[in-house]
């Protein structure tokens, strides 16, 4: 009988007692991993939205993680790049602990990208700016190197005859392309996808859900919050189901959608799947 | 059968809308007299109009002695600015008209009809039949020169751009150095001799230009985490924005000397300028914070997540946005302030108002309150109706309100 809530193996003090140096040769070799969340809580006021979430994630693995809405989970990948705070427990990003150090925030917003739901793409830059302002100004790339990492990623993505377009000009679909390939151009260890099709039109879903397949073909670790049970089947690792701010089950796909524990998951998963 | 009437279009088949189209009677019916109410209103109307109109016509026609007008139109226009020095004004007029005429030429190249319609401004001015023969030609050249911006705008759009850019910026010290003077290449003119006009037209475009840079900061500090940095940010603003601007000229020419070393002494234009500034800045500041509100969220974040730091963020990302949005109500806020301006005759400077009091003291025109008064409410309706139909241009230009 296998568990349906994930134990986590690695403890916070397993990877910051690591020399630095050691950190990153051991998340590299697979021995620990590249995302450790521990006992993470949350509250907003006296709402508790996230109520001890375990998860580790090695690299190379695509996460999915799903559930309804209010569920917590856009909450808890948004306080993996600390857009969220969270007010106990830990999370270790590529082996560096988030904390209210200002450095380490940074640090990790360097090497982890996100998109999100709304894509959020900046409407006074062209898409090419887009793209290259973080490259350059982050990463301190001559613009010269950042325009063609971006030419590259747009080719990637399917879309470099659109460079010199302002976003406003582009469809849903196209502009969560750019997002994808504008998160990329800081070539990030780890993406973070926050619904990434949910604000799409159907006949888009399908141009943005493959630009992410290849992605984790490459791989790449994702994690991703999604109802794209297609997309989970194809390339996910690990799905991790929640449920009021706590992870419910999880398991590969095989053992979640063929063989479901739970009846919160059963549940949910016949209200999606038709 | 349900859709017998109904007539089916073929593939490809367009209408063209139906044209409404109105005779003289049919637009005087549909707009004047369309029920017995509108007809009554509209009678009413008409007497009203009439009634305010004829004396104000007949007396502006036959009574009204516009010698006083066309005696003082210099002191009018610049106060006491010396007239050997003139050129420099013309100067500074002319450089804007070129760049007015290139910044149009790259931002507005659609708009050919109505700037054309804005060149015949000056060159109705040079057929004023007032006014001196220097005057007439500078006109001449003013939109001669704003033409050939146009023209080299037109001409050269991607190369010029950068240029114009320069100009927008420099043109404000050019404009304050020009006037002013830097010894030796141009003499000195201290401000006590700037006046009408051009001194409300100084103290508008300063107030402005200055408080712009402040009320960012203002508005940053305000919405900043920081707790003194927003706490005395908070006062400022609110302090400021309880006083009449009165207030702040009269603390600005009695206070201001407090807080300055003794024995430096600045004069009282630039003690105006001083509390213009001042106030402008308060309310700069709530235009810019209603700038940086309306911009979501998820601009904040999706730079934090590409690892942007704050000021990265408020650099690259949210104050051009949220400039971009404020711009038609900073014009606003230039017009209202325009008017303004003209609080200072009460501390005693010679700006429109204040020249038009020493006018009124001449003893050959005293008793002709009625010429002077409506010339400079003419001019000033001119400047500021001007100023609000470009802005409304402005602001289709630039699409503030789409994204």
């Amino acid at each position: 009988m296998r568990e349906t809530v994930a134990k986590v193996k690695t403890t916070p003090a397993q990877i910051l007692e690591l020399p630095e140096e050691r950190r990153a040769e051991a998340i590299e070799k697979g021995e620990l991993p590249i995302v450790l969340a521990h006992e993470v809580h949350k509250w907003y006021g006296n709402f508790h939205v996230l109520r001890g979430i375990n998860m580790e994630v090695y690299k190379g693995q695509v996460i999915v993680i799903f559930g309804p809405s209010g569920s917590g989970k856009s909450t808890f990948i948004r306080t993996i790049n600390r857009l969220e705070e969270h007010q106990k427990g830990h999370i270790i990003v590529d082996g560096i602990e988030l904390s209210r150090d200002v450095r380490n925030i940074e640090k990790i917003r360097v090497e982890t990208g996100m998109v999100f739901q709304q894509f959020n793409l900046f409407p006074h830059l062209t898409v090419m700016q887009n793209i290259t302002l973080a490259p350059i100004h982050v990463r301190k790339w001559p613009k010269e190197k950042a325009e063609e990492v971006a030419m590259q990623l747009l080719k990637r993505v399917g879309i470099p005859e659109q460079a010199d377009k302002y976003p406003g000009q582009l469809s849903g679909g196209q502009q969560q392309r750019v997002a994808i390939a504008r998160a990329l151009a800081m070539q990030p260890k780890i993406m973070l996808f926050d619904e990434p099709t949910s604000a799409l039109d159907p006949e888009m879903i399908k141009e943005v859900l493959d630009v992410m397949i290849e992605l984790a073909e490459s791989g790449m670790t994702m994690l991703v919050v999604t109802h794209e049970m297609g997309f989970a089947r194809a390339v996910a690792n690990q799905m991790y189901f929640f449920d009021e701010g706590q992870i419910v089950e999880s398991g590969t796909p095989e053992e979640i959608f063929t063989d479901p524990k739970e009846d919160r998951t059963k549940l949910f998963l016949s209200q999606i799947l038709h | 059968m349900m859709n017998r009437d109904q007539k089916q279009y073929s593939r490809g088949e367009v209408l063209a809308p139906p044209t409404e189209r109105y005779t003289i009677l049919g637009w005087l019916h549909k707009n004047l007299f369309s029920t017995w109410y509108y007809t009554l209103l509209t009678l009413f109307t008409a007497y009203l109009l009439y009634i305010i109109l004829k004396p104000t016509l007949a007396w502006v026609l036959h009574q009204a002695q516009w010698q006083v007008i066309v005696v003082n139109m210099r002191l009018f226009m610049v106060g006491q600015y010396p007239a050997d020095q003139l050129f420099r004004i013309w100067a500074a007029l002319h450089l804007l008209a070129f760049t007015a005429g290139l910044a149009w030429a790259i931002w507005l190249p659609k708009e050919r009809r109505i700037g054309l319609f804005l060149l015949l401004i000056p060159l109705a001015l040079a057929a004023l039949p007032f006014i001196g023969p220097t005057a007439r030609i500078n006109w001449v050249l003013f939109a001669l020169v704003a033409l050939i911006g146009w023209a080299l705008g037109i001409w050269q759009p991607k190369k010029m751009r950068r240029p114009l850019i320069f100009l927008l910026l420099a043109y404000f010290p050019i404009l304050i150095l020009l006037i002013s003077g830097i010894e030796p290449l141009l003499k000195l003119v201290k401000t006590n001799y700037w006046g009408g006009l051009l001194l409300t037209m100084l103290l508008a475009v300063v107030g402005i230009v200055v408080s712009f840079p402040l009320g960012v900061l203002l508005a940053l500090g305000r919405q900043s985490k920081l707790p003194i940095v927003h706490l005395f940010s908070v006062l400022y603003i609110e302090l400021i924005r309880g006083v009449p601007l009165v207030t702040i000229l009269f603390m600005a020419q009695i206070m201001l000397p407090l807080f300055l070393p003794p024995g430096l002494k600045i004069d009282n234009v630039l003690r105006a300028m001083a509390g213009i500034i001042i106030f402008a800045a308060a309310y700069m500041a709530e235009n810019v914070r209603g700038g940086l509100q309306a911009i979501p969220k998820g601009q904040h974040e999706a730079a934090w997540a590409l690892g942007l730091n704050g000021f990265q963020t408020m650099l690259f990302i949210i104050l051009p946005q949220a400039l971009r949005n404020v711009i038609p109500v900073i014009v606003g806020q230039f017009i209202a302030l325009f008017k303004d301006t003209s609080l200072v005759a009460i501390v005693g400077l010679l700006d429109l108002l204040g020249i038009a009091s020493t006018v009124l003291a001449q003893p050959e025109f005293i008793g002709r309150q009625r010429e002077v008064y409506l010339f400079i409410a003419l001019i000033y309706w001119v400047f500021s109706y001007a100023m609000s139909y470009a802005s409304r241009r402005l602001e289709l230009a630039l699409g503030v309100g789409e994204r």
